[in-house]
This record gives C-alpha cells, structure tokens and sequence, in this order.
C-alpha cells in the first residue's frame, strides 16, 4: 500500500505534525507556568485548573514524536539526544518537577502549596528553556562554537517567551475578570518580545548558517521564506491592535488571541521545516538516510492510521468537556 | 567507556526502579478505582463515592510520578544507548510506538475526565473514563512487557548486517516468556494496590478513623490480596518453568546452582562466592530444587558452569529471588489470616493493624526484587543472545552522565519522601473529614448528576 521510499517522508509528516501539535498544547501549558504569579494563590489556583485537565494528554505529544523518531529515525534519535545530553537532562528534571508539583501541590498544606508553586513554575521555566536551547542547537547543527552558543540561548529565550504568548493567549480565552486583564497585559508584553525574536531569527539564521542562507535565497522555498515572516509579522500586530480592544462586552472575541498565536506558531513552525527538510540532522542525515527498516515502518503506521483519528476524536471530545471559563480545581 | 558504561547501567537502573514503583501502583490501583465506581452506581451508597475520591486522589498522584519519569526513559534510549536501537530498534521501536499511541494517550485524555470532569459529564461517561484509563494502563503494561519479554526471549526476527528485522510480528509480541511475565507482572500489580490500599486504611483506621470508608476499603483490599496471592504463586512456578526452559542460566543463577547435577537441594540460604564459583553458609532442603523444576526428586539441573562468560552475576540474582519469594509467603500468610478473621466478624487488633501498616509497601519490595531478578539475570545481555549491554552503550564523556546521574538521584530522592509523606498526610486529612459531604448529596440526588455546561 505505501511504496517503501514514501514511507520516510510519511513518517517524517508525523512526526512534525506531534511536535506542532506539542509545540501549540504543552506550548499554552508550559506558558501557564512560566507566568504562574507567585504572590497570587487564587490566580495560580484558577490558571493552573485551567490546565489541569489538559497537560498530561499534552505531554503525551511529546513521548509521541521522541517516540516516533525512535521509530522512524533511530540514527537521527541517537546523534540528536548525544549531541544535546545535558539540555535533555534539564528538560527531564523540568519535565519531572512540573509534572509532580502539578499534584503535590494541590494535596499538601498551604504553606508547602506555595512551594510546589514556585517548583511548578521553575519546572516549566527549565523545560521552556531547555527546549528552545535544543531546538537553537538543532539549527546550528549541533556545532560548538561560541556563535551556536550564543544563538542557542537566544533561541532559549525565544521559545520561553513563545510559550509564555500562548499561555497568556490560553488564559484570556479560559478566566475573565482581573485575571484575564492581567493576561491581555503578559499577551502584549511577550507578543512585542516574540516580535523581536523571530525578527532576529529571520535575520541571524541566514547569515550564521550558510545551509539555511542557501534554502532561503533559492527557489522555490525562497517564495515560502517572503511569505512566512511577513506573515507571521502582520499576525502579530493585528494580535496587539486586538489585544488593545479586549475584554469586549460579553466576552466576544476571547478566542481571537489564541487563534491567532497557533497560526503564528503554525508560520514559525513551516518555516523552519522548509528551511531543513529533507534533513533529520541538519547537514548531516536526510530522512532517507535515517530511516528504519521498511517492514517496521509499516507496522506501525497501519496502526497509527487507525489510532491517529481516534486520539484526535477523544481530545477534541476532551476540550468540549472542559469547554468555557475555568471552575475551581476540584479533585474527585 | 567503562566508567559510561557503569554509570549509564546505575543510571538507568536508578530510573527504571524509582520508576516502576508507580505503574506497579496505577496499573491495578485503576480497576479497583473501577470496582469502587461500579459499587457506588450499583447501590448508590456514599460510602464508594468516598472511597473513590480518596484513592484516585492518590491514584493521580503516583500517575504523574510514573508518566514524568517514564518519560526519561524514552529519552535515554537515545542519550545512553545507542545501539540498543541501532541493532534492534527495528523491533522495540513500533512496539514502544503502540504503547504511546493505543495506551498513554487514552489514560492521559481520560485521566482528564476521571478527575475532574464528575461534575460536567453523566455518571456512566465518568465510569466509563475510569474503566478507559484502567484499561490504558494495562494496555500500556501490555506492549512494554512484551517488548521486555521479547528482549528475553527473542523471536520472530532475522538478523541482516547485524541489525535485527521483524519477519513475523505476532511471534515478537506473544514471543514465549510473554504470557508468563504480564501475567506474573499484572498480578504483582495488584498485589502492590491491594497491599497499600489495606495499609494506608490500616494507618487510618489506627489513627482513629471511625467512618465505614476505610474499614471497607480494607476489607476490598483483604480479599482481593487473598484471591490475588495464590494466583500469583501458581503464575510464578510456570513462569520459571518458562525461564528454565528458555534461559537456564538464570534459573540457574536464581537457585545458585554451580555444577550440573541431578537431585539438586533448595537452598533456603548461602552466600554466592562467584570467585570460587561457590556457596557458603548453605542451609538447604534435599532434592527439592529438582522438584520444583524438573518434578522429579533426581531430575538434573544445569549448573552455572554450563555457560561460564555468558550468565548473569549471581549474588544480586539469587538474593532477589529469595527476597521476592520471602515477601510473598509473608503476603500469602497475613492475607489469609486476615480474611479468616474478616470472614469471621471478628475485629481486626491493634496489631494486626499495625503489621498490614508494615506491610503497605511490600508489594514495591517483592516487584524491584522480582525485577531485578529477571533483568539482572538477562545480564550480560541487553537482548538475549543478540545484545551484549556492553556493546549499547553511548561513547559521551563520563562526566556529562555523572552529572545527569546525580541530578536525578537527587530529584528522585526528594519525590519520594515528598510521595510518601504526602500520602499518610492525606490519610490523616481524612480520618477528619465529616462523613456526608455535600457534594454527595448532589451525586445521591440522580436529576442532578450531570450540571449544565456554561456558556463558552
């Protein structure tokens, strides 16, 4: 049914399509995190019960595409995880503290509350962090020269500030009232910053990294390179001209923020998949080259077609459950 | 790269153990939840509603734990061994595939609904999402077992360059120790519930719990450990019988048997002295090895040096071994005894109390020994007869994963007194709360099951 040199590229759409998907779901979970007032109990209760019945399904993506490169890709899986061993292991711990800190803090006594909120915030903030560390590294190609450090931190920042307009998005769309204005607040502020930071990857990239410089400067991704920036750009500050209208009577419009911060990510995340496909490993390993063996890949992509659309139903079916503004987090 | 090597095995092992703690909970600790919710519909008496939310509480607790650190795991495959998916990632791949996709998104998603949902969905939806991440989490048992037998008792592959493909994928799942090991790890899963649900009711009880909850959860909890015990001990025979068959050496390393003889003793207690390929301090029963093994009091049983260079260490092997069977006699007598007296009427002394208390953890101590025992005893290879574990290893610089290493041990430290701590904490909390709350008056009202979702 699939012809043997599709099967990479099947799995290689995959496995963008779990890390978009993870990218947009944890992205407004972490997000939450990352902004969680600590001076505030009341607030962090209702932002972190916002995401409280979310965040593990959303990790999930995550397990889904390191997963499936494992699959697909276990020659790329093992030169990226060497390459980025100590900023894996930090994402890990911040993926542990969040995750435990999630549920500690919602059984202890109220002294010790306000201590597995900072844990929780903390989390989010490592796992951000290291994240867009790896995902700086990854575009420079796994070099170790100070400029691959410098981006890498850059990137760092970016992606915690990405996550951070997400989450802020998700909370304008989730609470209401002074929590809400305080969101439309965090929006503006790290939609300014995101702003800055895909400018300076717009600008950086090609002229650190002579592969990107190439992709971009011929056609016909040259065309997706004019488009996606400037989209992504009029995105942005259509967002902010709607951020200074919001709360409208009724609560219209909620939604709009975060809609259009995943079309954002949406952007950002085609336009660094143009700029490496059909590299797994920049420079180094196409997917081809990387790919397991053609009965394995089969295997489990019957599977992942039948199962794919159910995860997507009962997520959807999920949202609906928890559909509108947030209740108090109750345990039952 | 020994000192990798070293490190990345103590590392690993650090994660699995401190890891499995929590699945060994969840797995079964999940259709308990099940039956408390299925009681609670069938007699809409409040008192499984209260024994529902107290356990999933701690049921959500231990599941973030296990998802976080299962997590690492996933990640070290990468980062510490590489070759184990260079050789055979063919197969572990699409297995560890089908455990994502068919197990941990349906037991995430509806974990979601289980906990905080009972108010926005109808009561059959929310037992049903109890019954879905009950299932998850066996499913999730399901396909890492098999790709963990499978690493035992490989087959249903062929080996080209070096590098494993799967001819028939039916025989790499149900590969021959496969139905043996979930079977024996299922129902340790449900010994290790029913022992820390009797144990922490005990502890409530012992703090002066009076209300009915947690005398009838322990009351469950007996019962089921009664049922579940001998089960276990009849699983655990076949599945050495398997093993003897499929890795000899391990048996042979179980029973710290050297020399190839007929009639072997069991050995009750001795000190493995691998150096002089030796025991010391033998206390042994007669003939009672062969016995068990080949049901012949003269029938033979290879010894370790049969296959000097290729099995695993003994000492941690045999210890393991005596320890799992150890607590299992334990499990089986205070069981017994207690549903005899449960059976009986007749009140449960302090001291009894106290000794199921002692016991809440036991079925963690005879998982990690069993654990041990089998994955120690594939040593020196990572996948029998394929993998040596020695030939997976990652070739990073010693200090990256020193510095890893230590990071989780601390963390993994901290969890666990944060884990334990917070469970009793929440035992306590509820020896005070009042018996009807009134929310249950809501749930025992069946016109008010399910509120009106609000506006979007």
């Amino acid at each position: 049914m699939f012809a043997d040199q599709d099967l990479p590229i099947i799995f290689a759409g995959l496995m963008a399509l779990s890390i978009i998907v993870y990218a947009i779901l944890d992205g407004y979970d972490l997000g939450v995190g990352i902004l969680l007032p600590l001076e505030n109990d009341k607030q962090a209760d209702q932002m972190i019960a916002s995401i409280g019945p979310f965040w593990d399904a959303n990790e999930t993506w995550l397990v889904l595409a390191v997963g499936l490169m494992l699959i697909a890709f276990p020659s790329a899986h093992s030169v990226i995880l060497k390459a980025l061993y100590i900023p894996t292991a930090f994402m890990l711990i911040g993926l542990i503290l969040r995750g435990v800190a999630f549920d500690f803090r919602a059984k202890v006594a109220q002294v010790n509350k306000h201590r597995w909120n900072q844990v929780f915030k903390l989390g989010s903030v490592i796992t951000s962090c290291s994240q867009g560390y790896m995902l700086g590294s990854f575009v420079m190609g796994f070099e170790s020269s100070l400029t691959a450090y410098l981006f890498a931190s850059l990137s760092a920042l970016g992606v915690t500030c990405a996550y951070a307009l997400i989450g802020s998005g998700w909370l304008i769309l989730k609470t209401t009232e002074d929590l809400q204005l305080k969101a439309i607040e965090w929006a503006k502020f790290s939609g300014k910053i995101s702003f800055v930071g895909i400018l300076a990857v717009c600008v950086v990239n090609p002229l650190i990294n002579q592969f990107v410089f190439e992709r971009w400067t011929t056609a016909p991704f040259a065309y997706f390179v004019v488009i996606i920036p400037f989209a992504c750009f009029t995105l942005l500050f259509v967002g902010h001209l709607v951020l200074k209208q919001l709360p409208l009577k009724n609560d219209s419009g909620c939604w709009l923020p975060f809609m259009i911060i995943v079309v954002v990510y949406l952007f950002c995340f085609c336009g660094l998949a143009f700029s490496f496909y059909p590299y797994v490993v920049p420079g180094q390993l196409t997917i081809w080259q990387a790919a397991s063996a053609p009965e394995s890949l089969r295997f489990i992509l019957y599977g992942a077609l039948v199962v794919i659309p159910c995860i997507l139903a009962y997520t959807v079916f999920s949202y609906r459950v928890f559909w509108g503004k947030v209740e108090d987090l109750r345990y039952y | 790269m020994d000192d990798v090597f070293l490190l990345s095995r103590l590392q690993f092992a650090a994660n699995i153990s401190f890891h499995i703690l929590f699945p060994s909970i969840t797995i079964a600790l999940g259709w308990f939840l099940f039956y408390f919710k299925l009681r609670f519909n069938l007699s809409h008496h409040p008192v499984w509603m209260r024994i529902y939310r107290f356990w999933v509480k701690i049921f959500a607790l231990s599941f973030a734990i296990g998802v976080v650190t299962g997590i690492t795991m996933s990640f070290q495959f990468g980062t510490n061994w590489p070759g184990y998916m260079e050789r055979v990632g063919n197969i572990a791949g699409p297995l560890l595939g089908y455990e994502v996709l068919t197990a941990f998104f349906l037991e995430a998603t509806f974990l979601g609904i289980m906990l905080f949902g009972i108010h926005r969905v109808p009561s059959w939806l929310h037992t049903l999402a109890t019954l879905l991440v009950a299932i998850g989490t066996t499913l999730s048992a399901f396909w890492i077992i098999a790709l963990n037998s499978w690493m035992q008792t490989p087959t249903g592959f062929e080996m080209r360059d070096g590098v494993a493909h799967a001819i028939d994928w039916w025989s790499i799942i149900f590969n021959p120790s496969f139905p043996y090991r979930l079977s024996h790890v299922l129902l340790a899963s449900g010994l290790t519930a029913a022992f820390l649900i009797a144990g922490i009711s005990a502890y409530r009880i012992i703090r002066g719990d009076n209300k009915k909850a947690p005398r009838l959860a322990l009351k469950t909890a007996i019962y089921a450990a009664s049922f579940l015990i001998p089960l276990q001990i009849f699983v655990g025979d076949l599945h050495g019988l398997n093993t003897l068959e499929h890795q000899p050496q391990k048996v042979a390393a179980m029973e710290g048997v050297w020399e190839t003889k007929q009639g072997v003793p069991l050995l009750l207690f001795a000190i493995p002295d691998e150096k002089n390929r030796t025991n010391h301090f033998e206390i042994a029963i007669p003939k009672v090895t062969s016995m068990i093994l080949t049901h012949d009091p003269n029938g033979e049983v290879q010894g370790l040096n049969d296959f000097i260079g290729e099995h695993p260490p003994v000492a941690p092997v045999f210890y393991s071994f005596r320890i799992m069977i150890g607590v299992g006699v334990l499990m089986l007598a205070i069981a017994w005894f207690s549903s005899y007296k449960l059976l009986r009427n007749k009140h449960l002394t302090n001291t009894h109390l106290y000794a199921l208390i002692a016991m809440t953890f036991s079925g963690w101590l005879a998982t990690l020994a069993g654990w041990y025992v089998t994955e120690i005893g594939r040593q020196p290879y990572l996948v029998s007869g394929i993998l040596k574990t020695s030939e997976a290893v990652t070739d990073i610089a010693p200090e990256n994963v020193v510095f890893s290493f230590t990071l989780y041990i601390l963390v993994y430290l901290v969890l666990m007194v944060a884990y334990l701590h917070t469970l009793f904490l929440m035992a306590r909390k509820a020896v005070q709360i009042e018996e009807i709350q009134p929310e249950e008056l809501i749930k025992l009202n069946p016109s008010s099951t399910s509120q009106p979702r609000e506006g979007i």
